[in-house]
C-alpha cells in the first residue's frame, strides 16, 4: 500500500494504484478523453495531466504510478490552465458541428468543452478536410472528428485482432486511416461496429436507414414489417431514458405501431427456428462424419471475419442462415401467404443490435423470397432516435401484441443475445431431442458469464460432445488456430464477433464499458428464467411451421430459404 | 584560461579508425578486460562514483542507470546505443564513430557486462550511412579479434525521424514498430527492448566509459564541474570565427566556447543571441554568457545543455525567422501521438509565422507563451516538453525583436 496525499485528501492506496485509481477512491475526478476502462492507458491525450509535489512536469493521471508520500494536485490554475488549453487544441482541429453530429449530446469532447467552459477558443479554427468514408453499408468514418485518442484501433487490433485501422502520417497530419489508406470496404474491417462503441466522439458511426423507414411507412401501397433481435429490447430502454432491461417488450411493440410499423414480429421465432436446424445440422454431422467443429453462423461479424481470415474453415460454419435471414425470407414466403399480403407489398425491417447485419441483409445472395430478404436494418441506436424523433412517452402507452405467425419465441431465443445464449439454447433441445426425455434444469450455467473463452461437455448417452464458446474475436481466433492446426477438441463451438454477444454488438446503446455488457447480460438471463417456454423445439408457431410449409428440419424448403452458403474474401494485402 | 581536453576523442587522428590494431596498440580494450576482472556491482560502483551523466540530454547518472537494468531479473538483457544524431548543427556522435568506433563498441561491451546482456544495437542515424559502414567493420573486427566475447553488437539504421532520438521512440523503431514514445514509467532499463532491460546511453557517454574505467572514478569526478563532470564536447556553428569542434571540460563558461575556442563572431560583427544543446535549445543573451557550460548551471537558466551543440547569431540575424523556422521543424518532428504536441507544435508554428509575417498581434505572443508553457510541462515526451523553448526564451529576452513586426 501506498500512502499519497490527493488535493489534501490522505489515502492509502494499493502499490500499483494510478493517480486516476487512487483520485476515484477519495471522489476526486479527473477528466479524461483517451482513457478507457477496459483498454491499455495511452496518456495520449493529456487532459488528465495532474501537480505531483516536487516535479516540474505535470503527470498524467491514467499512467502515473502512486508511490508513497506522493502529494498530488488535480485542480489548482496551472492544471486547470493545461487542461484548458489541452482541449482548445483539440477542439480547434475539430469541426465542432456538434449539432449536425451523430454523437451529440453523447460525445466525451463536448461533455469536456462544457465542463470547462469553453468559449472564445484563441486557436484559430481548422479541419482536415477529408471526405467521410462512405464506403461501407454499416458503418461510417468521419477522419475530420477524429481525436486520435486511438481507442478505435485497439478495440480493432487487440480486441477483435481484424487490424483494420492503424496511424498513417506524423504531427498534425496524423490520422486514423484503413489497412494502407484504403476505403474501410477494401480494408479487412468486418463491420463489427466495436470501433463505434471505442469512439468517444463522433469520428466512427452507422450508416443510418431512418429516412429509408419512413419513406415505406409514408407509402400507403407497402406493408412495412419489422423483425426485433434478442438484445435489442434490454438495451433500448437506455436510449429512452430508462434502465437496462425495463422497458417491456409489449411495450415496445406499441411504441413501433405508433411510429407506423404495419406488423411487428420478433426475431426470436427464428432463433427458436435457428436451433431446430442448427441442433440437427449438428446432430448430421457428428453421425455422418461432417466437418467438425461446426460453428455457429448467427453473428455477421464472425461471419466476415471466418471469410477473410480463415477461408479455409468456410466448412466448419453451420450453412444456417442467421435468424435475421431466416426471418427474411420467411416473412415474404411463409408469412406473406399466411397474412394473405403480396410479398412485393413488404417491405422487411431489422431492428439489431448490429451494424455488421445492415452488411449481411445487403449481400446479393439472400434473396431466396425472389426479393431481398431484408430490406433494411436499424441498429437500436436508430430505433431510440427514431423514438425521440416521434415523442412517444413510453410510461402512457398500452401494451400490444406481436402479429401472428412469427412473433412467438421462448426462453432459448432471448439468450441468443449473451455470449454462450446460442449454445445454452442448442443444448437445451439437443438434449431432449437425442435423450428423449425432459430435461429437468434447463440452465447450462457453464455456458454464461464473460470470460472470453468457455468450454463444456454434454454426455448424451455415451456421446460426449465438447462445445466451446468465444466472444470477441481475439478469443475466437484461439479457437480457430486450434481447429486450423488440427487439434481442437470441440463439435460445436459458439463464436459471436462482439465482446458480450449481440447485447454488445456495434449497433446498440453507446457502450464506455464492459460493465455495461455484465449488466444486460443479467437482465437477459432475467427474462429468459421469467418466460413460462423455455426450450426452442417447444415453439408452437415453429412447430406449425415445419407443419405447413417447411415439413422437416434441413428439408428441402429448409434447405432453400434457411440456409446459405460462404465465399472467401480473398483479400489481397492479408 | 580554458583549455581543451580530450577524453572522448582522445584518439582522435591518432589512429586508422578502420584498423582495430591501431586502437588496441594504444590500449584499446584493455579497460573492456580490467572491467571483466571486477564483479557488475564493482564496476558499476565505479561508474557511478565517477559521476558521468548521460550525455544525450537529460543527464541521469549513468551507473545508477546501470544499476536498475544490472538489479532486474531477465533472461535477457539489453545495451542500445543511441547514435540517432538528429539534432541541426550536433556532429559530435559522427566524430567519435567515424574517428574511433571501437571507443563506443568496448564502452558498450563493458555496458553489457556490467549488467549482464549479450546483445547490443547501435541504432545509427539514417543520414549517417558511411558511420554505418565504418562501425560494421569495426564489429566485424572486433568480431574476429574475439575482443567482444559473448557480447554482439548489430547496426541498425533510422529511418530520418528526429523523435527516434527519444530512447523509447528509438526502441519501438528498433521493435519495427512506429516511432513513438512510450509512457513512463516504466523506464527502459526495467521494461525495454522486447520487453526486456536495456540500456539507452549517447555515443558520447558510452566513449567516456572505457577511460573511467582505466582511470578511475576519483580521476574523473575532479575534470569540470562537480555535478556534471568531465568534458563535453561541443560542435561550434552559425556566425562564430571557428565553426568546429572542441572538447572541453564542464566549467568552461559559455563565453569561453564562443570567443575563445570560437574565435568570437565573425566578420567582426556583435554577438546577438546563442542556442545551445540543439534546435530545442534556449536561445541565451549576451547578459548570461558567463554560465558554465555543465548541465545544472544551464538548466538554473532556462537553458539546457543538451547534445553540445552551440549555434551562434550575430546582430544581423532575425531571431524572430530563425525561431519561425524552428517552429516549422518541430511541426514536422512531432510524431502526432499526444495532444499537446501534436496540435500545440502546429499552432505555435503558425503563430510564429503570422508574427513574422508582420500579421501579429501582442495576444498572440501571450498567446504564445501560454501554449509553450503548457506543452513545457504537459507533453508526453522531451520532443514536445522541450520544442517551445526557442519559443518562450525568444520572448523572454528578445521581446523587443517581437513587438518590432507586431502590425
Amino acid at each position: 500500500m501506498a500512502n499519497v496525499t490527493i488535493d489534501g485528501i490522505k489515502i492509502s492506496v494499493p502499490d500499483g494504484s494510478t493517480i486516476l485509481q487512487a483520485a476515484k477512491e477519495v471522489g476526486v475526478n479527473i477528466p479524461t478523453l483517451c482513457y478507457h476502462p477496459d483498454q491499455a492507458v495511452k496518456a495520449n491525450c493529456r487532459v488528465c495531466v495532474c501537480e505531483v509535489e516536487g516535479n516540474r512536469l505535470l503527470q498524467a493521471a491514467c499512467s502515473q504510478p502512486v508511490f508513497e508520500g506522493m502529494v498530488i494536485k488535480t485542480r489548482t490554475p496551472k492544471v486547470i490552465e493545461a487542461r484548458k488549453t489541452i482541449l482548445e487544441l483539440i477542439l480547434s482541429h475539430h469541426p465542432q458541428d456538434c449539432l449536425n453530429c451523430i454523437r451529440n449530446e453523447n460525445c466525451e469532447l463536448q461533455s469536456l468543452a462544457a465542463e470547462y467552459c469553453i468559449r472564445d477558443n484563441p486557436f484559430e479554427n481548422k479541419v482536415r478536410g477529408i471526405a467521410k468514408d462512405l464506403s461501407t453499408p454499416s458503418l461510417f468514418r468521419d477522419p475530420d472528428k477524429c481525436v486520435l485518442c486511438r481507442r478505435c484501433i485497439e478495440a480493432c487490433t487487440v480486441i477483435q485482432t481484424v487490424n483494420a485501422l492503424g496511424i498513417e502520417n506524423r504531427g498534425s497530419h496524423a490520422m486514423v486511416v484503413p489497412t494502407l489508406g484504403k476505403d474501410l470496404i477494401d480494408s479487412p474491417c468486418i463491420m463489427c461496429g466495436q470501433c463505434i462503441h471505442a469512439c468517444p466522439v463522433g469520428a466512427i458511426g452507422e450508416v443510418e436507414d431512418i429516412d429509408k423507414l419512413m419513406a415505406a411507412i409514408a407509402d400507403p401501397d407497402t406493408i412495412v414489417v419489422t423483425q426485433i433481435a434478442p438484445a435489442v429490447r434490454l438495451a433500448l430502454g437506455e436510449e429512452i431514458g430508462m434502465n437496462t432491461g425495463d422497458l417491456p417488450m409489449e411495450v415496445f411493440v406499441a411504441g413501433l405501431k405508433q411510429i407506423g410499423f404495419d406488423h411487428v414480429l420478433h426475431t426470436n421465432f427464428t432463433a427458436d427456428l435457428t436451433i431446430l436446424e442448427e441442433g440437427n445440422e449438428l446432430l448430421t454431422r457428428v453421425k455422418n462424419g461432417g466437418t467438425l467443429p461446426m460453428f455457429t453462423s448467427c453473428s455477421p461479424g464472425w461471419i466476415n471475419f471466418c471469410e477473410t481470415f480463415y477461408p479455409d474453415l468456410l466448412d466448419n460454419l453451420s450453412t444456417c442462415k442467421s435468424p435475421q435471414q431466416m426471418f427474411g425470407s420467411l416473412v415474404k414466403t411463409y408469412w406473406a401467404d399466411k397474412m394473405d399480403i403480396p410479398a412485393k407489398k413488404i417491405f422487411s425491417v431489422s431492428i439489431m443490435p448490429c451494424v455488421a447485419k445492415k452488411f449481411e441483409a445487403a449481400r446479393p445472395e439472400m434473396n431466396a423470397s425472389g426479393f431481398q430478404d431484408v430490406d433494411i436494418v436499424l441498429t437500436t441506436r436508430e430505433v431510440g432516435r427514431l423514438f425521440r424523433m416521434s415523442g412517444i412517452d413510453f410510461k402512457k402507452l398500452a401494451p400490444a401484441p406481436f402479429s401472428p405467425w412469427m412473433g412467438e419465441y421462448t426462453g432459448a431465443a432471448v439468450i441468443f443475445g449473451a455470449t454462450g445464449g446460442v449454445m445454452e439454447a442448442a443444448l437445451r433441445t439437443v438434449y431432449e431431442v437425442v435423450m428423449e426425455e425432459t430435461l429437468g434444469d434447463v440452465n447450462f450455467t457453464v455456458a454464461r458469464g464473460f470470460e472470453g473463452i468457455k468450454e463444456a461437455e454434454v454426455d448424451l448417452n455415451g456421446l460426449v460432445v465438447k462445445v466451446a464458446i468465444a466472444h470477441g474475436l481475439s478469443h475466437a481466433r484461439i479457437l480457430m488456430d486450434q481447429v486450423r492446426a488440427g487439434v481442437s477438441p470441440y463439435h460445436f463451438i459458439e463464436i459471436m464477433a462482439c465482446p458480450g454477444g449481440c447485447i454488445g454488438g456495434g449497433g446498440q446503446p453507446i457502450t464506455k464499458a464492459n460493465a455495461k455488457r455484465v449488466e444486460r447480460i443479467e437482465a437477459i438471463y432475467i427474462e429468459d428464467a421469467a418466460m413460462d417456454v423455455r426450450k426452442s423445439h417447444l415453439n408452437k408457431e415453429v412447430t406449425k411451421l415445419y407443419e405447413d410449409f417447411l415439413h422437416e428440419p434441413l428439408g428441402h424448403k429448409s434447405h432453400e430459404l434457411l440456409h446459405t452458403h460462404y465465399h472467401a474474401k480473398n483479400k489481397k494485402f492479408l | 584560461m580554458a583549455e581543451e581536453m580530450r577524453i572522448v576523442l582522445r584518439n582522435y587522428g591518432k589512429i586508422d579508425p578502420l584498423k582495430i590494431d591501431d586502437y588496441i596498440a594504444l590500449g584499446g580494450y584493455d579497460s573492456l578486460n580490467k572491467a571483466r576482472s571486477m564483479s557488475n556491482p564493482d564496476l558499476i560502483s565505479e561508474v557511478k562514483a565517477s559521476n558521468l551523466r548521460g550525455r544525450g540530454g537529460a543527464g541521469f547518472n549513468c551507473g545508477m542507470k546501470w544499476n536498475f537494468a544490472y538489479q532486474a531479473q531477465a533472461d535477457q538483457k539489453y545495451v542500445i546505443c543511441n547514435a540517432d544524431e538528429g539534432e541541426p548543427g550536433t556532429y559530435k556522435d559522427r566524430l567519435i564513430m567515424e574517428n574511433d568506433p571501437h571507443t563506443l563498441l568496448e564502452g558498450m561491451a563493458i555496458c553489457a557486462y556490467a549488467i549482464g546482456a549479450t546483445k547490443g544495437y547501435i541504432y545509427c542515424r539514417g543520414e549517417y550511412p558511411s558511420v554505418a559502414k565504418t562501425l560494421k567493420l569495426a564489429i566485424a573486427q572486433a568480431k574476429e579479434k574475439g575482443v567482444l566475447g559473448d557480447f554482439s553488437i548489430e547496426v541498425r539504421l533510422g529511418a530520418g525521424a528526429y523523435v527516434c532520438g527519444e530512447e523509447t521512440a528509438l526502441i519501438e523503431s528498433i521493435e519495427g514498430k512506429r516511432g513513438e514514445p512510450r509512457i513512463k514509467p516504466p523506464f527502459p532499463p526495467v521494461i525495454g527492448l522486447w520487453g526486456k532491460p536495456t540500456i539507452v546511453n549517447n555515443v558520447e557517454t558510452f566513449a567516456n566509459i572505457p577511460v573511467i574505467v582505466e582511470k578511475g572514478s576519483a580521476w574523473y569526478a575532479a575534470i569540470g564541474t562537480p555535478s556534471y563532470p568531465g568534458t563535453k564536447v561541443v560542435t561550434l556553428t552559425g556566425d562564430v570565427a571557428n565553426k568546429t569542434f572542441f572538447e572541453v571540460p564542464t566549467s568552461t563558461t559559455i563565453r569561453e566556447v564562443i570567443f575563445q575556442f570560437g574565435g568570437g563572431i565573425a566578420a567582426g560583427k556583435e554577438f546577438k543571441a546563442v542556442q545551445i544543446g540543439g534546435t530545442s535549445g534556449a536561445f541565451i543573451p549576451a547578459s548570461q554568457l558567463d554560465t558554465q557550460i555543465g548541465f545544472d548551471a544551464m538548466t538554473a537558466i532556462g537553458a539546457a545543455l543538451g547534445s553540445g551543440a552551440v549555434f551562434v547569431l550575430d546582430e544581423s540575424r532575425d531571431l524572430i525567422d530563425v525561431t519561425a523556422r524552428i517552429a516549422k521543424f518541430f511541426a514536422h518532428e512531432s510524431c502526432g501521438k499526444c495532444a499537446p504536441c501534436r496540435e500545440g507544435t502546429m499552432r505555435v508554428h503558425d503563430l510564429m509565422d503570422k508574427i513574422n509575417g508582420g500579421k501579429g498581434v501582442s495576444a498572440d505572443i501571450a498567446l504564445l507563451n501560454k501554449l509553450g508553457r503548457v506543452m513545457s510541462y504537459s507533453c508526453l515526451c522531451g520532443l514536445g516538453q522541450a520544442a517551445p523553448s526557442p519559443v518562450l526564451s525568444t520572448i523572454e529576452h528578445f521581446s523587443a525583436d517581437y513587438n518590432a513586426k507586431l502590425m
